[in-house]
Formats: C-alpha cells, structure tokens, sequence
C-alpha cells in the first residue's frame, strides 16, 4: 500500500493556490483590460477587443511623453544593474576575508535596506539641495542644480538595489566550496586566475540573478526616487501621477507596457541561468574553459 | 572594480609562466585588497546613505519661511509638528493621531503577511519534497516582486471600484443593491494592497529558516509522540522563529514608512507617518519634513531594536 500524502497537505496546496491567484490575479486583469476596444472603460465587460489604447500610447498623443521617460527609465535601470553586479561582486569578495569595516558596511547595508525610503529619499534631496547653494555660494551663481538622473537619481537606486547584491553575495558564498580556490592555487593559478577562471564561472548563474534584481528593482522604483530624481520623472513616476486622475485605459495599457519590459528581463535572466546550470550539469563546471 | 583589484594583486609567481609578466607588481597587502574590494559600495553608502541621514537631521533643527531654508538654529521643525498636543490633552493631537493609524496600519499588516507567509512558506519547506519543483513555486512568489507595485496596486481598480467585478457580481447574485463603497479608496484597499506587495518579505526569510530545520528533528518529535500541532509549536516555530523576526522587521519598516501605497489606494484621504513627510515636502517645508523624517527614524528604529534583541540578525545571514 502506497503511503498517501496527509490531510494537510491538501489543505496547505489550496491555500498556496488561492495565495498564488490572490498575487497574479489582479495584474492579469490589468493586462487583459488594457485591450480594451475603443470605446472601453476601467472595468469589466470588456467592450471589444483593441491595440487601441497601446496604439494610442506609442502615438505620443496619449497622457504622456511615454517615449523620453522610457528611455530615461532604461538607461537608469541599466546603469544601475552593471554597478549593482559590480560593486556587489566586488565586495561579497571582501567579506570573504576579515577586514576592518567589514561590520560597518554590513550594518550600513541592513540600514540602507529598512530605514524608510521617504528619509533615505528627503537626505539626498537636501544634501544636493545643500550642494547647490555652496556651488552657487562661491563658484557660479548661474548654476542650476547637481540633482538629476545620473546623479542623486542614481545613488537613491543603489542604496535600494545594493543591500540585496550584498546579501545574494552572502548568500552565494556560504555554499561555495573554498577548497575548488585552494586547489585552483595548488595548481598555481594567481588570485586573478582564480577568480577569473574558477570562482567567477561557478557563481556566474547566481551574478545575473544579483543583475535581475539590480534592474528591475530600479526599473519600478517610487519610493526613493520621489525626492531624488530631480526635474524629471521616471515612468513609475509618471504612472504614479495617473493614478489621481484615472478615466480611460490608457493608464492599464501604460502599466501592460512598463510589465512586458520587466517580463522580458525575467525572462532573459532566468533563460540564461538556466542554460548556465544546465551547462554546468552536463560538462561539470566550466570553470577552467574561461567561458566567460 | 574587482577585476582591476585582482589584477593589480596578482602577485605572478608562477614558475614557467613568469617570462610574460617580467615585471612583477608588487604585491598588496591583503588587508588594502579588501579595502579595494568593499570601499566602492562603502562609498556609495557614505555618498547617498549616511551623509544625507546626517543632513536630514541638521536639517530638522534650521529655521524656515514660505519658501526657503534659513541656516540657523531653530526647533520649529518640531514644535510645528508637535503644535496643540500639550494643550489638547488627554486628547490626541493630529501628529499622535496620525502614528496611531499608522501602527494600527501596520499591525494589520503584519499580522495578515505573517499568517499567510508562514504557511506558505511550511508548504513549500515541508510539503514540497521535489527540488524543481521547490523552485519552480518559489519563483512563481517572487516574480511579482520584479514587477512594479504601482502596476500591482492600479491592478485592483478593475475588482474593487464601484463598478468593479466584486461589486457587479454581488450585485447579480442579489446580495447587495448598492455597490460597497469601502472596497476601493479605504483603510481596506490600503491593508489589502500592502498584503498583496509585502507577503514576498515575510515568504523568503521565513521560508530560508525552515529550510535548515533538519528533518530528523521533526521525525524525532513524531517518534516521541508529538502531534502535528505539539510538532509546530515545540519544533518548528521556535526553530523558524529567527526569518519570522526578519521578516516581520521587513513588513513592518515598510509599511511605517509607505506613503506610495496609502496615498494611492487610500485616494490620497488617508494620513499617516511617510505621507506627513511628503506633504511637508511639496509645501517646502523641508525642516519640518526633516524633524518628522528625524521622528519616524526614531521609532522606527525602537521597534526595530526590540525585536532584533529576540534574535541575532548578523548570525542568520
């Protein structure tokens, strides 16, 4: 006789069911919805279906300048992800040995992550605000403002997406096996061999999960970048200002487009991690091929 | 970064490969090597982090007009936030109100994110025994946590509005005759929301803890006699107990300091502590913003040492 799975096994698989409808559920509403035909409005029946709405949005007729502050949103989010994997990387490495502010940094993150983002947000705008009335102080009365994309923008979205890098990185070496370094050394590779050819390839999978997070947590990022970002907006800021004055589908349709950009990197992400692992099942680890 | 560091630290020793690298660096020591290695995100911390923390509080204690910041010693900041509440008593003032919601707030939402992240969590610890397919189902929880939490939030306009499908449907089935009002743009829609984007951060931890309770514990325990229930509370709870306590670290710092999802989903009616800060904000009001920045932090930080000191968060990750 077969032992069966318990009871509560049943119970706990509906529930994680109803919780996984309750998380996707009204999203695929919104993306069903942003079909809408013409004459559509904000809920169901669906009144026809139509590109209508998303025709309406590339046109640049629609509510907003979709295509600058798209380019501005994947730019931001681009440069984020490479120095979120770079400097996460980077320092995952540090803590592999002790040194001196490793605590501090530690901390630093930890706070980075909780501490709410409204202050982490009002502290950048008042350390440029700051800046720019000592550059105007003493250099150039003309000069306008230090705050922008590249610049408050960008570190309001590192002190979000960093503290993760940090801690995958954690996450990753206290289940990477330090003797494949030491035999990579007794082999005589030099330190940067070693990282190049032996540890980089084995953590390569978990680095473009530490790039997923990097991007996207920048490319939907509010909270921080509401005070920080300077005179122009983002496309979740944009979205957020809709959301005051909502009347017709053109907002769903924006939302349906920022999500397709998210979905193709998740997609991306994890097709690559996946032929990585799958690689790595069939040839061992790479490590050694310099593949990278 | 790190590749130009391990460059440089390369110390070339190697016997027969020594002829392309003539000549050797000199080696670093490897205390500097880390320095190279972490001072890059220090910096970034120190830029954007702990300097614009130090600011906000200088900040609080300046003085202001309609229209700009005056450098000079003021506690107006905080007397403005604090206006009436001695003279009000035993009555609460606005500001005291406020962070009565907010905590209620975040009562709810803690309480809500706990009951549905543990179990989700235990039946993904304990009842999925495939590894695939354990990370299949913890993929499909975080994937939402990579889409945008506006998106997530305008998602519920279509259900919960006045003519929305939660409304239409009760109306057809006959149990209602006027829509529910309190569905959409109420203290409901806001907890909801808050429960729909943050479960995520009490799942992961939470989910992390279990993974590491040995199986032969749970086992020993049904071979002692446990019941199922005696098994969860003896064994597993207290074992899970250090992601619980991050966890809820997580759900409730977020929802302290939300004002995104209450001014969204509350249609802009609901106060509370980050919305204070951000009506000072767009009314210039930056010292007063600061000094409530300076308040938030404060308690904030008092829950956040009240609960690290049931567990120690550095040793769990």
């Amino acid at each position: 006789m077969r032992e069966g799975r318990p009871r509560s096994f049943y119970v706990l698989a509906i529930f994680f069911a109803a919780y996984v409808l309750f998380l996707y559920g009204p999203m695929i509403a919104i993306y069903v919805l942003s079909f809408q035909g013409p004459q559509g409005g904000l809920t169901f029946p669906m009144n026809g279906v139509s590109t209508f709405w998303i025709a309406k949005l590339f046109q640049g007729t629609g509510i907003v300048d979709l295509g600058a502050a798209f380019r501005r949103s994947l730019l931001l989010g681009l440069v984020v992800m490479v120095l979120t994997v770079v400097l996460s990387v980077a320092a995952g490495m540090a803590f592999r040995r002790k040194f001196k502010a490793q605590s501090i940094l530690f901390y630093s993150a930890i706070a980075s992550l909780i501490v709410p983002s409204i202050i982490t947000s009002l502290g950048i705008s008042l350390e440029f605000r700051i800046i720019d009335d000592l550059i105007k102080a003493h250099w150039n009365e003309n000069f306008e403002t230090s705050m922008g994309l590249l610049t408050s923008g960008l570190g309001a979205h590192l002190t979000w997406t960093l503290p993760f890098g940090l801690l995958i990185m954690f996450a990753i070496f206290n289940r990477f096996d330090p003797r494949l370094e030491e035999a990579a050394r007794d082999l005589g590779a030099t330190p940067w061999q070693t990282f190049r050819y032996v540890v980089l390839p084995i953590i390569l999978p978990s680095v473009i999960g530490i790039g997923l997070f990097g991007f996207t947590l920048s490319w939907d990022e509010l909270a921080r970048s509401s005070q920080a970002i300077g005179a122009v907006n983002t496309l979740p800021l944009d979205l957020q200002g809709l959301t005051t004055t909502v009347t017709n589908p053109d907002i769903y349709a924006l939302g349906t487009v920022i999500s397709a950009v998210s979905f193709t990197m998740i997609a991306l992400a994890l097709g690559t991690i996946h032929m990585l692992n799958k690689r790595q099942a069939a040839k061992g680890s790479n490590a050694g091929k310099g593949l990278v | 970064m790190s590749e130009e560091v391990l460059q440089q630290a390369t110390p070339g020793l190697i016997p027969g490969s020594g002829a392309a690298r003539a000549a050797k660096p000199t080696r670093l020591s490897p205390s500097f090597i880390s320095w190279l290695q972490a001072g890059p995100m220090m910096l970034v911390f120190l830029a954007f982090f702990l300097i614009p923390l130090v600011f906000v509080v200088i900040v609080s204690f300046w003085d202001y007009n309609e229209y700009q910041l005056l450098p000079a010693f003021s506690g107006r900041g905080y007397t403005d936030t604090f206006e009436g509440c001695l003279a009000q008593l035993p009555e609460l003032c606005t500001i005291g109100k406020t962070y009565l919601k907010t905590l209620k707030l975040c009562f709810l939402v803690w309480a809500i994110t706990l009951f549905i992240g543990f179990w989700v969590a235990y039946f993904l610890a304990f009842h999925v025994k495939s590894k695939t397919w354990q990370m299949g189902l913890s993929l499909l929880c975080t994937i939402p946590f990579w889409t945008s939490n506006v998106i997530r939030m305008i998602a519920w306009i279509p259900l919960l509005g006045r003519n929305g499908l939660v409304n239409s449907g009760l109306t057809k089935a006959g149990l209602i005759n006027h829509p529910i009002e309190w569905l959409l743009f109420s203290e409901f829609s806001v907890v909801l929301a808050l429960v729909h984007l943050f479960t995520f951060f009490m799942v992961v931890p939470i989910f992390n803890s279990m993974v590491r309770i040995d199986k032969s514990l749970i086992e020993a325990a049904y071979d002692a006699g446990a019941s199922g229930f005696q098994t969860l509370v003896n064994v597993i709870i207290p074992l899970a107990k250090p992601g619980i306590v991050i966890g809820s670290i997580f759900v409730i710092t977020i929802v302290m300091g939300d004002f995104i999802t209450i001014g969204v989903m509350g249609g802009q009616q609901i106060a509370a502590a980050g919305k204070i800060i951000e009506t000072r904000v767009n009314a210039l009001q930056l010292p007063a913003a600061a000094a409530n920045a300076v308040i938030l932090l404060a308690i904030t930080f008092l829950i956040i040492t009240m609960m690290s000191r049931i567990v120690d968060i550095k040793k769990e990750l």
